[in-house]
């Protein structure tokens, strides 16, 4: 018998972040990574963004943003390797690599976001 | 000369026979702008990994107080971080465009017994990503 597959699991995660990185990603960099940096739009203060980052429907959105299309990069990037550059011999060290790292994300945006309070 | 004769059950032979597998070249993406753009696509994945880490770093900057996040506010100043922003922002764009264009084949929804046309299911994707960025902008800016 095959053992099962927890790929299912992976896809689900890949589309669920690449639905938070498709609706949510655009207007966090326009504003974070260039109008505010560009001088285009005044600067939040200090304040206000821990007045947001305090509430927790904050923190979960930011955790959320965070965590899951971590998972979508995870999957993409790995397939990108797997058939673009044609390394299947290394599957098992990408594959690692890659949730590894999407992990090791989630566990540091949780950590942060925890002592945030 | 005998016909060939075809087993039910081939038997054992010695050499296993070789697969018609031309190989492709590393590079078969770079040929053809469909190809290209496909592999494009897929890296975007890694300006959206990019964002989440500059995300991480700014939490923690909040995190460590005033003084370090304004450190951290001008370091997104330097002319390397602004040009790697709006590359990220660019293949973002691509992102999204490319997922909500791929909404109507993901989901061939039927009204009547017609197909409904692509655009009446990527549009409300589009019509929703503008309220959510509007809603996020606001908060911040508030």
């Amino acid at each position: 018998m095959q053992k099962p597959s927890n790929e299912a699991l992976l896809w689900m995660l890949f589309s669920a972040g690449g639905v938070i990185a498709a609706f949510l990603v655009p207007v966090h960099i326009l504003l974070f990574g260039l109008a505010f940096p560009l001088g285009w739009l005044r600067t939040p203060s200090y304040q206000h963004l821990m007045l947001l980052v305090r509430m927790p429907v904050v923190r979960i959105y930011l955790f959320l943003l965070c965590s899951v299309p971590l998972f979508h990069w995870a999957h993409r990037f790995r397939y990108t390797l797997y058939d673009g550059l044609q390394v299947k011999h290394l599957n098992e060290v990408i594959f690692t690599l890659c949730y590894g790292g999407a992990l090791l994300g989630t566990t540091v945006a949780g950590y942060l976001l925890w002592k945030m309070a | 000369m005998n016909p060939p004769t075809v087993k039910a059950m081939p038997g054992y032979t010695e050499f296993h026979p070789r697969w018609y597998r031309p190989r492709v070249s590393v590079y078969w993406w770079l040929g053809e702008w469909r190809y290209l753009r496909f592999i494009l696509r897929e890296l975007s994945s890694v300006f959206v990994a990019a964002f989440v880490i500059v995300t991480l770093l700014e939490l923690r900057a909040l995190r460590n107080g005033p003084e370090a996040y304004a450190r951290f506010l001008h370091r997104l100043e330097t002319p390397t971080a602004i040009l790697l922003s709006a590359i990220s922002f660019f293949f973002v764009l691509f992102h999204t465009i490319t997922w909500f264009n791929l909404a109507p084949s993901a989901m061939a929804i039927r009204f009547r017994g017609k197909r409904l046309p692509d655009f009446v299911i990527a549009a409300p994707n589009y019509v929703l990503w503008l309220l959510v960025s509007v809603v996020v902008a606001w908060l911040v800016l508030r």
